[in-house]
C-alpha cells in the first residue's frame, strides 16, 4: 500500500478542500470525480484509503464499495464513506456492504484528517511517511 | 415537440429538461438507466442541482433527442440572486457565540466573507433543525430530499473551506483565490438551496397523489416545453362556458400523456381556452391591433369585444413572447404562471402582498398599470398591468368567481423613469427588503428583528 489517497467526489469545492488538507498532512491525493472511473483508479494507484461520496454520477459510492469488497485485492482497503444523506438506511446499507467508516456531510476539516489517520495508518497519532 | 432535435437554446434549465422528458412520455427512472445515471441523479440534475459533464452529458442528450450543445451549463447561472441579497444583508448580523476565537481570526482576515458565512450558517443551521423534524416526509420525498442534499454539500463545502481560510496562516496565495472563488460560488448554491428548500417545506399539503409536484407545475413544465402553446389538444369535447372538457380522460395517445391525471384536466382546460383565445383574437389582425394600440391590452380587447384577460393571455402565449403572466383566483391561489426572466415567481401562492394582481382583486374591471422594481442586488423594472374580470357561472343565484391577471413587461434598464416606482418581492418568507409595510412574515434572508 502506498501512502496515497483515492477521493471520489464529485462536488469539486469539496474535493478540493479536502485534497488541499489531506496533501498538507502528506498523502498524495488523486481525485476522481465519476463514479464509473473509480475502480480503475483505485486498482491503478493502489491506495492507502480510498474516500466515497455516496451519490455519484455514473456508479452510486455504494456500487463501488460493494465492487471494492468483491475482489480479492481490495477487499481489504480502508473505506471511508462521505454523503449528505445522513439515514440510517443510508448508513446501515454502507454497513453491510463493508464500509470502514461512514461521516456525514457537513463534517468537520480535524474530523475528516484524523479519520484519514486512523483508517489509513491505524491510530489517530500516526503521520504519513510522504513529504508535505 | 415530436421527433428531431429541439429547438436550440444556450442551455437548458432542470425544468426543461424535465418537460421535454415528460413530453416524450418518458419516466425518471427509465431516461436516467438509458443515461447510465441513477434515477437520484437524473432527479438533481432536474433541479438544477447537478451539471452535467462529460459522457453522461451526451448519453442524456440522446435519450432526450437533444444536441448535447443545449445541455451545456452555464456557470453564471450558479450566481443567485440569492446571494446577493445574502450578502446585501450580512453585515446586519450578529457574530455566533461558538468557535470564538476562530470567528474572531477569520473575521479580522476576511470580514466580508466572514459576515456573509456567519449569516449563512445561521440559516443552514436553522434549516437542518427543520429537517430533522421532517425526517419522516423527507424519506417519501425524493424532491426534498434532493433540496436538502443539496444544502448539505453546500454547507459541508463552506465549512471545510472557511476553515481551511481561517487556519492557514502560511497559504499560498494561489490557493487563497481559489478558496476565495470556492466560497463565493458555493454560498450561492447555499442561499439558492436554502430558497429551494423553503419553498419547498411551504408547499404544506400542496402534495398531490402523485407525491412529486403540484398538477399546475407539471402543466407549467409542459407548455414551457412546447414554448407556451397550448392549443393542441383537443381530446373530447368541451364546455363552451367554463372551457373545461366535458369528456372522459379516457381515449387514444395525446400530446399530454406523461402527465398526471389532474395535469391533463389543466392542461385540456387551458388548451381550450387557448383556442378560444384564438378564435377571438385572430392573427395577424391580433398582432396588428395590438401595434396600433401601442401595447395596450384594454385597447385591443375593446377593439375585438374580447375579455381583457384572453388578450393578457394571447400576449404572454405568442411565439418567443418574454412577458410573464400571473393568473389568481378570488383566493389569492395561482392558476397559471408563465415567468418572465428576473421577476421571481413563488412556487405556490401567496406572492408579494404589494403585486398589482392582488390590487386589482379588489377592484374588478378596473386597469392598474405599475411599474415596479424587484427586490435585490440584480433589481429589474417592469412594467405590470393588471386587471381582474368577474365570473357568474350561476347566474344571479351566484356565486361570483374572480379571476385576476398581471401580465409582466420587461422595462429597458437604460429607460428613464416617469412616474414612481412600486418596490416589491416575490414573497415575503424569501423577499430581502427590511422596513416593508406589507410584509407578514420575516424573510430567511434578513435577520429577525
Amino acid at each position: 500500500m502506498g501512502r496515497s489517497v483515492i477521493l471520489v467526489e464529485d462536488e469539486p469545492n469539496i474535493a478540493e478542500a479536502i485534497r488541499f488538507l489531506l496533501q498538507r498532512d502528506g498523502w498524495r491525493v488523486e481525485v476522481v470525480t465519476d463514479g464509473a472511473a473509480a475502480m480503475g483508479a483505485v486498482l491503478r494507484a493502489a491506495p492507502a484509503l480510498v474516500i466515497l461520496d455516496l451519490m455519484l454520477p455514473g456508479q452510486s459510492g455504494l456500487d463501488i464499495l460493494t465492487s471494492l469488497r468483491g475482489r480479492r485485492e481490495t477487499a481489504a482497503l480502508p473505506v471511508l464513506m462521505l454523503t449528505a444523506k445522513g439515514q440510517g438506511r443510508d448508513r446501515e446499507a454502507a454497513e453491510r456492504a463493508g464500509v470502514s467508516r461512514f461521516m456525514t456531510k457537513p463534517f468537520s476539516n480535524s474530523e475528516i484528517r484524523a479519520a484519514v489517520r486512523d483508517l489509513a495508518l491505524g491510530g489517530p497519532d500516526a503521520e504519513p511517511a510522504g513529504d508535505r | 415537440m415530436t421527433g428531431g432535435k429541439a429547438n436550440p437554446s444556450p442551455s437548458l434549465t432542470g425544468a426543461a429538461l424535465r418537460a421535454r422528458r415528460l413530453a416524450l412520455g418518458l419516466k425518471q427512472a427509465e431516461v436516467a438507466a438509458a443515461a447510465g445515471i441513477s434515477a437520484s441523479y437524473l432527479n438533481l440534475i432536474e433541479h438544477d442541482r447537478r451539471r452535467l459533464a462529460g459522457g453522461a452529458l451526451a448519453r442524456l442528450a440522446l435519450v432526450l433527442d437533444l444536441d448535447p450543445a443545449e445541455l451545456h451549463p452555464e456557470p453564471e447561472g450558479l450566481l443567485a440572486e440569492d446571494l446577493r441579497a445574502a450578502a446585501a444583508h450580512a453585515g446586519t448580523l450578529a457574530v455566533g457565540a461558538g468557535d470564538l476565537d476562530r470567528a474572531e481570526d477569520f473575521a479580522a482576515r476576511f470580514p466580508g466573507w466572514a459576515s456573509v458565512l456567519i449569516g449563512l450558517y445561521r440559516r443552514a443551521e436553522g434549516l437542518e433543525r427543520a429537517v430533522e423534524a421532517l425526517n419522516d416526509r423527507m424519506t417519501h420525498d425524493p424532491h426534498l430530499s434532493a433540496a436538502v442534499h443539496e444544502v448539505l454539500s453546500a454547507v459541508a463545502s463552506v465549512r471545510s473551506t472557511a476553515a481551511i481560510l481561517a487556519e492557514t496562516e502560511d497559504i499560498d496565495p494561489e490557493w487563497q483565490a481559489r478558496f476565495h472563488r470556492n466560497l463565493d460560488q458555493d454560498s450561492a448554491r447555499l442561499a439558492e438551496g436554502a430558497r429551494a428548500l423553503v419553498a419547498w417545506l411551504d408547499s404544506g399539503d400542496q402534495y398531490g397523489a402523485q407525491g412529486m409536484i403540484s398538477p399546475l407545475e407539471e402543466v407549467e413544465g409542459w407548455l414551457a416545453a412546447r414554448d407556451w402553446q397550448a392549443d393542441a389538444p383537443e381530446e373530447g369535447p368541451v364546455d363552451g362556458r367554463s372551457g373545461r372538457p366535458t369528456g372522459g380522460l379516457a381515449g387514444g395517445e395525446d400530446e399530454t400523456a406523461g402527465l398526471s391525471t389532474a395535469a391533463r384536466v389543466l392542461a385540456r382546460t387551458m388548451a381550450a381556452r387557448a383556442a378560444a383565445d384564438a378564435a377571438a383574437l385572430p392573427d395577424p389582425a391580433f398582432g396588428a391591433a395590438l401595434t396600433r394600440a401601442g401595447g395596450d391590452p384594454l385597447a385591443v380587447a375593446m377593439a375585438f369585444g374580447a375579455p381583457v384577460l384572453s388578450v393578457f393571455r394571447r400576449i404572454a402565449t405568442r411565439p418567443g413572447s418574454g412577458a410573464g403572466l400571473v393568473v389568481c383566483d378570488a383566493s389569492g391561489s395561482f392558476t397559471f404562471r408563465k415567468p418572465a426572466e428576473g421577476f421571481a415567481l413563488p412556487r405556490f401562492g401567496a406572492g408579494c402582498p404589494l403585486w398589482p394582481l392582488y390590487t386589482v382583486l379588489g377592484r374588478p374591471m378596473q386597469p392598474v398599470a405599475a411599474v415596479v422594481q424587484t427586490a435585490g442586488r440584480g433589481a429589474r423594472r417592469f412594467r405590470i398591468l393588471a386587471f381582474c374580470e368577474p365570473h357568474y357561472p350561476g347566474g344571479f343565484a351566484g356565486p361570483e368567481l374572480r379571476e385576476a391577471a398581471m401580465l409582466i413587461l420587461a422595462e429597458d434598464p437604460g429607460a428613464p423613469v416617469a412616474g414612481p416606482v412600486l418596490p416589491v418581492g416575490p414573497t415575503c418568507r424569501i423577499c430581502p427588503r427590511t422596513g416593508c409595510a406589507a410584509r407578514r412574515e420575516p424573510s430567511i434572508l434578513t435577520e429577525p428583528a
